[in-house]
C-alpha cells in the first residue's frame, strides 16, 4: 500500500512515497537504525498517534520542501525536517520526541522524498516490506481516526477542547462507525488550528 | 516618498512568488490591491481550494526595512487568523475567518535545486512574503449589495410592494448580521479588524459538505443565472465570514473598537448610498446587531458618538 503522491506547488519531478504500518513490531530497531545515522533508512517515521488527518502530515511535507528549497533546514536533512515540521515550536530535540518513532510506537507512519531518479516505488516497497514488521493499512483518514490519540495532539498542540454541551448530545458516532457531522466538525476545527500552529512555528 | 514612475517600467508579469510559479494548473489572479496580490488555487491536492495572498517587496523601500515590514504585515494577519480558528471548537462561534494553510515570511532572494546535482544552479526569485488560506466560496457583502441595487433598478417598480418590503427586510437582516459578527470578533476574538469595509465581509452559502445536518442547502448557483438580467435579487443565506486581517490588532480598547465601527460605517456610506439610511439602526443599534452582541457593546458606542464628532472635525478642517 506504499502510496506515490505529487504534492502542489512542488517541482514537477519530485515524488513522495507514504505507507501506515499497524501494529508494528519493531519500531526500536528502526529507530535506532536513524539514531545510526544508517544512509539506507532515510526516512521520515513519525509515530501514527500523533498524526490528526492526511492534511497534518502533508502539510508537514510541504513546509519542509519549501525550507528546503530556501535553504534553512534547522535539522539534519529533509526527512528529519518533515518530523520537525509537525511541532509547534522550535525545540528540534522535543519534536522528534513527540512526533518521531520511539520504542513505544504501535503505528508508524513512513514518508519518503524521492530527490533522485534511483529512488523508486518499487526500491521504496522493497526496503520498506524487508524492514517494518507490522500491517500496512492506507494512508487515509479513516486510517489516522483509528490511530489518533486526540487527547494527546491536543496537549502537545496545547488546544483546550471544550466542554461540548451537555443538552440533546447525540451520540459520538453513528452505529456504522462512521463519525457523524459534529464530530466530524471537530476534527476539521482541530486540523484547522494544527495547520496554523505548524505554520506559525519559527514565527518571531 | 521616492516614485519610481522615473524609470520606464517594461510591461511586467504580475509578481507571484516561488513556489507558485511550479504550480500547475498556474494560480488564477482574482484582484490585485495596493499591497497585495490574490490568487485562487490550492493547497496540497487540487481538491483543496486555496487563497494565496501574496506580498511584493516594494522596490522603493531599504531592502532591510522593507523586508521587516512586509514580515510583519503577513505574520500579523496569520497570527490573528490563527487566534481566531481556535474559537472555532466553540460551538457558539460567530466569527468565522478562513484558515491558515501555510506562509512565508522570510523568501530567500535564492532557491535551491532539488536534487544534489541542481544543487549549483540556484535561481534567483523575486522577493516578498505570502499567505496560503482557506478559500472561502461565495461573494463579498459589497458584492450582494451592488446585485440587490441592480435587482431594484430592474425590478424595483413593478415588482409588488410587498415583494420589495420583503427584499428589504433580507437587508436588514443581512446588516444586522453583520453587526453581531463585528461584536463577535471584537469581544470573544479580542481582536480589532482595522480595515472593515464590505469587500472584506464575505457571505458564505451552505453546502451539504459543511452543514452537519445534511438538509438541503441553497446551492452556490443560485445567484448565477442572474447574470444579465437581475431578474431575482440575490441570496444573502449562509455564514459571515470574515477577511483581510492585515491590519488588525488584538486589542479590547473601547476606543479601538469604536474607530473599527467607524471605518465601517464610512466605507459603507461611500459604497452603499441606497442602504447607508438602514446602517446605524440595522448593523449598529440592534438588539440582533452590534448593540446586542456583547455587554460592553453599549460603551463602545457611546464612544462611536466622539468618534464621529472628531472625524467630522478633521474633515472640516482638513
Ligand atoms: N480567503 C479568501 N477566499 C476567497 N476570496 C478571498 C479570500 N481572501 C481574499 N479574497 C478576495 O480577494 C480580495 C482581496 O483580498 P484582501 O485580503 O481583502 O486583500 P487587500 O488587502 O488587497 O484588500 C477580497 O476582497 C476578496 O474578494
Ligand atoms: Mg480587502
Amino acid at each position: 500500500m506504499l502510496q506515490p503522491i505529487h504534492l502542489a506547488h512542488t517541482p514537477a519531478d519530485l515524488t513522495l512515497y507514504v505507507a501506515v504500518y499497524r501494529e508494528v513490531e519493531n519500531a526500536s530497531s528502526l529507530k535506532q537504525q536513524l539514531l545510526a545515522g544508517n544512509t539506507e533508512f532515510e526516512y521520515a517515521f513519525i509515530d501514527a498517534s500523533m498524526i490528526l488527518s492526511t492534511k497534518q502530515a502533508l502539510a508537514a511535507v510541504f513546509r519542509a520542501i519549501n525550507d528546503y528549497l530556501n535553504h534553512r533546514l534547522k535539522s539534519r536533512n529533509i526527512h528529519s525536517e518533515i518530523v520537525f515540521c509537525l511541532s509547534p515550536n522550535n525545540n528540534i530535540g522535543e519534536a522528534f520526541r513527540r512526533f518521531g518513532v520511539s520504542d513505544a510506537t504501535k503505528d508508524l507512519l513512513v514518508i519518503k522524498v524521492a530527490t533522485t531518479p534511483d529512488v523508486t516505488l518499487e526500491s521504496v516497497g522493497r526496503h520498506l516490506s524487508t524492514h517494518v514488521q507490522g500491517q500496512e493499512s492506507p494512508f487515509d483518514d479513516a486510517t489516522f481516526r483509528a490511530t489518533a490519540d486526540l487527547d494527546r495532539i491536543r496537549k502537545v498542540y496545547k488546544i483546550s477542547s471544550l466542554a461540548p454541551k451537555a443538552t440533546g448530545r447525540k451520540p459520538s458516532t453513528t452505529s456504522n462507525g462512521i463519525p457523524n457531522g459534529e464530530n466530524m466538525d471537530a476534527t476539521k476545527n482541530l486540523e484547522v488550528q494544527i495547520l496554523g500552529l505548524m505554520a506559525l512555528r519559527g514565527a518571531t | 516618498m521616492i516614485s519610481t514612475t522615473s524609470i520606464p517600467q517594461r510591461e511586467a508579469q504580475p509578481f507571484l512568488p516561488y513556489p507558485f510559479t511550479e504550480t500547475q494548473p498556474p494560480p488564477h489572479l482574482v484582484t490585485q490591491g495596493a499591497e497585495a496580490l490574490l490568487y485562487r488555487t490550492h493547497f496540497l491536492t487540487p481538491s483543496t481550494a486555496a487563497a494565496l495572498k501574496a506580498r511584493p517587496s516594494k522596490p522603493y523601500r531599504h531592502p532591510t526595512l522593507d523586508a521587516r515590514l512586509t514580515k510583519q504585515r503577513v505574520l500579523a494577519e496569520a497570527r490573528v487568523l490563527v487566534k481566531l480558528s481556535a474559537l472555532a471548537s466553540d460551538p457558539d462561534n460567530e466569527v468565522k475567518v478562513p484558515a491558515v494553510f501555510n506562509l512565508e515570511w522570510d523568501a530567500a532572494r535564492k532557491i535551491n535545486g532539488l536534487t544534489e546535482d541542481q544543487r549549483g544552479a540556484r535561481r534567483t526569485t523575486a522577493a516578498g512574503a505570502w499567505l496560503l488560506m482557506e478559500w472561502i466560496e461565495g461573494k463579498s457583502v459589497k458584492d450582494l449589495l451592488r446585485e440587490w441595487d441592480s435587482w431594484f433598478m430592474a425590478t424595483g417598480s413593478t415588482a409588488s410592494p410587498e415583494e420589495v418590503q420583503a427584499q428589504v427586510e433580507a437587508v436588514k437582516r443581512l446588516l444586522r448580521r453583520i453587526g453581531r459578527a463585528v461584536g463577535a470578533l471584537h469581544s470573544k476574538g479580542g481582536v480589532v479588524h482595522g480595515d472593515l469595509t464590505t469587500s472584506n465581509i464575505m457571505v458564505r452559502p451552505a453546502t451539504n459538505s459543511s452543514t452537519s445536518n445534511g438538509s438541503a442547502a441553497p446551492t452556490i448557483d443560485e445567484n448565477a443565472q442572474a447574470d444579465d438580467m437581475p431578474a431575482r435579487p440575490p441570496n444573502f443565506e449562509g455564514e459571515i465570514v470574515l477577511i483581510d486581517f492585515g491590519l488588525a490588532t488584538q486589542s479590547v480598547q473601547d476606543e479601538d473598537r469604536a474607530v473599527d465601527l467607524y471605518v465601517l460605517e464610512r466605507a459603507f456610506g461611500s459604497t452603499h448610498p441606497r442602504q447607508e439610511g438602514q446602517f446605524d439602526a440595522e448593523v449598529l443599534q440592534s438588539q440582533e446587531g452590534y448593540r446586542g452582541s456583547y455587554k460592553g457593546a453599549n460603551v463602545v458606542l457611546k464612544r462611536l458618538e466622539e468618534v464621529r464628532l472628531r472625524g467630522r472635525k478633521k474633515s472640516m478642517i482638513g
